[in-house]
């Protein structure tokens, strides 16, 4: 029951972390990042790879899964720069489900289906029992520095950029911000936290195969978002532990009752997350911590 | 060189049936405004419907076809009324985003709806065994034949809907300006009715041709989710003829791919397609630069 509870809490701390990078994406800058699975998968894949086929320090490993994703945020974000955000959404869908096909194909590289096993994690072995505590303390750790370091970001004058934009690029645009440096910047910021996750998960599970990044896992950290509210930082961490539960709890709520499947079950859990994501957009929208709009009261003296 | 030309023949043929759920995407971003994810479900749900009437009652194909269509119009006038015209209607900024997103949403709702009642189990179509027909030397089953048939047909309909009826046209005055088709007494509400209706219509046609072919599952629908947008992104989102011509260049492109690369790999055709758009030509093929 306890190594259960470490499970869940860690991969909490792992979801909080791509719920961070949603928040700055989505919340602060306004744009659609729809393969967060694939930016996920990719950071995911890296480590595993440099920490597995190349013995690569995993310190490596982790640098390289948040610089890559970064890097393939910058592609994704340059080639729809002059598009509607409707264009960013599809491509970046597009490209989760190219990654994981790329990882399905690949098996050279991937070990197709069967994915890549025996990924180490720093102390495995020396902790034995205790690993799994330790790892839960280090990702929350590290979700803590993030989430300390996105929030400065978002609260000093480079955040304030972004919620122009997000609310009016061609105003922004006319006050002299870059707008599409600003945007770029913003989504690989997003993206490269979506990878560190990556890592973290890869290392954790020491086992990492093209089914566990389906686009669910974006509807996952979508859900948390817009449930702990999507443009603050601690609103990511808050709905990443609700997600959580609610998917867990589901699992126990479905034991009791009989005579389901466990396709219907898992078909059930599925619905509960999809429509609680609609109904919490049309009646909540702004989640349990709404924005804090700062108001500037013009000087007394002024006319 | 003779199995170059096969493959184009295929991809023509799919690429036709693939234009209907394209056409219906394109539809309703044009006149509704967002990117309509739910659209793989639809198709679901028209090809499941289909089914279950053509094997339960033995409705003929063309009748079944008919079905789907009205199945997956009334399901998307149903689900949008419950899950999406509220957020479409709020007024933020980033609406059309967050009803995208919504959509997304709607669209795992509904395919689990399906998974929960029907399993995972893939279903074929009672058809007859048919013997394929052989033209000039190339080989097409007499279901593609006939499926080339139904999409042309429908397309036509569409056209000739756009064309020459009164609602056709509100929909595009609408789809052009939405602020000066209300001057003019177009209703918006009633054009969005009619665009839902419609889009989710084709996709619930174009999903059990597709059927017709393969099997009825959970995921007939979003299995070609990606060729749809590609096919709409290619035709520049917001154009008609520009849907069909995206969507035959896809099939084709798909089918030829197969001359080159592993069947599983095909579908990266519609990233590559997405990818090459917006580098080359943004606004689509026959999309005006804005």
């Amino acid at each position: 029951m306890l190594s259960y509870l470490l499970f869940v809490a860690t991969i909490s701390g792992v979801y909080a972390l791509l719920g961070l990078g949603l928040v700055v994406i989505w919340g602060q800058s306004g744009m659609v990042n729809l393969g967060l699975a694939g930016f996920f998968a990719l950071g995911a894949y890296a480590t595993a790879l440099l920490t597995t086929v190349l013995s690569a320090p995993i310190v490596l490993g982790w640098l390289a899964a948040v610089v890559l994703a970064a890097l393939i945020g910058l592609l994704v974000t340059w080639l729809t720069r002059s598009m509607r955000g409707d264009y960013l959404a599809i491509i970046t869908l597009s490209f989760a489900e190219f990654i994981r096909l790329v990882a399905v194909n690949e098996a050279w590289l991937t070990n197709s289906i069967d994915g890549i096993s025996g990924i180490p994690a720093p102390f495995r072995a020396t902790l034995a029992d205790n690993f799994n505590l330790f790892y839960l303390v280090l990702t929350w750790a590290i979700v803590a520095i993030a989430y300390v370091a996105v929030r400065r970001l978002i609260n000093a004058p480079f955040g304030r950029v972004l919620r122009a934009i997000r609310d009016d690029d061609q105003v922004a645009a006319v006050a002299g911000k870059p707008v599409l440096s600003f945007k770029i910047q913003a989504f690989m910021l997003g993206s490269g936290l979506a990878g560190l996750a990556g890592a973290m998960y890869a290392h954790f599970n020491a086992y990492i195969a093209p089914d566990l990044f389906t686009p669910l896992i974006t509807i996952y950290i979508f859900l948390a978002v817009t449930a702990g509210g999507y443009t603050r930082p601690a609103g990511a961490l808050i709905g990443a532990v609700l997600v959580n539960v609610l998917l867990e709890g589901s699992r126990f709520a479905a034991g009791f009752a009989s005579g389901l499947s466990g396709l219907q079950v898992a078909s059930i859990r599925e619905i509960v997350i999809g429509v609680t994501l609609i109904v919490l957009m049309r009646l909540r929208p702004q989640g349990i911590l709404p924005e804090r709009i700062r108001i500037v009261k013009p000087p007394r003296d002024s006319p | 060189m003779h199995d170059f030309f096969q493959q184009l023949l295929n991809g023509i043929i799919s690429g036709s049936v693939l234009a209907l759920p394209a056409l219906g995407l394109t539809v309703m971003f044009s006149v509704l405004g967002f990117a309509n994810f739910a659209i793989a479900a639809h198709a679901t749900l028209g090809a499941l419907a289909a089914y279950l009437l053509n094997v339960r009652f033995g409705l003929p194909i063309p009748a079944c076809l008919v079905v789907a269509m009205l199945a997956a119009g009334s399901a998307g006038v149903i689900t949008d009324k419950i899950a999406l015209r509220g957020l479409r209607r709020m007024r933020r900024t980033d609406s059309a985003m967050m009803v995208a997103i919504a959509s997304i949403a709607l669209n795992i709702a509904l395919e689990n709806v399906v998974r929960f009642f029907f399993g995972n189990d893939h279903q074929s179509f009672n058809l007859p065994i048919m013997r394929d027909i052989t033209i000039g030397g190339f080989q097409v089953s007499q279901q593609q034949f006939s499926n080339l048939g139904y999409a042309l047909g429908m397309m036509v309909l569409l056209f000739g809907f756009f064309g020459f009826t009164r609602a056709g046209k509100a929909m595009r005055a609408v789809a052009d300006n939405p602020d000066l088709a209300r001057l003019k007494g177009i209703s918006a509400e009633k054009v969005a009715l009619l665009a839902t209706f419609a889009g989710m219509g084709l996709a619930g046609a174009g999903g059990m041709l597709l059927a017709l072919e393969t099997s009825v599952d959970p995921l007939v629908g979003s299995r070609i989710l990606l060729m749809v947008f590609a096919a709409s992104v290619v035709g520049g989102l917001t154009s008609i003829p520009g849907a069909v011509a995206g969507a035959l260049l896809i099939g084709i492109a798909q089918e030829l791919s197969l001359l080159v690369i592993t069947p599983t790999y095909s579908s990266a055709v519609g990233f590559v397609a997405i990818a090459l758009t917006l580098t080359l030509r943004p606004q689509g093929l026959f999309g005006r630069k804005t």
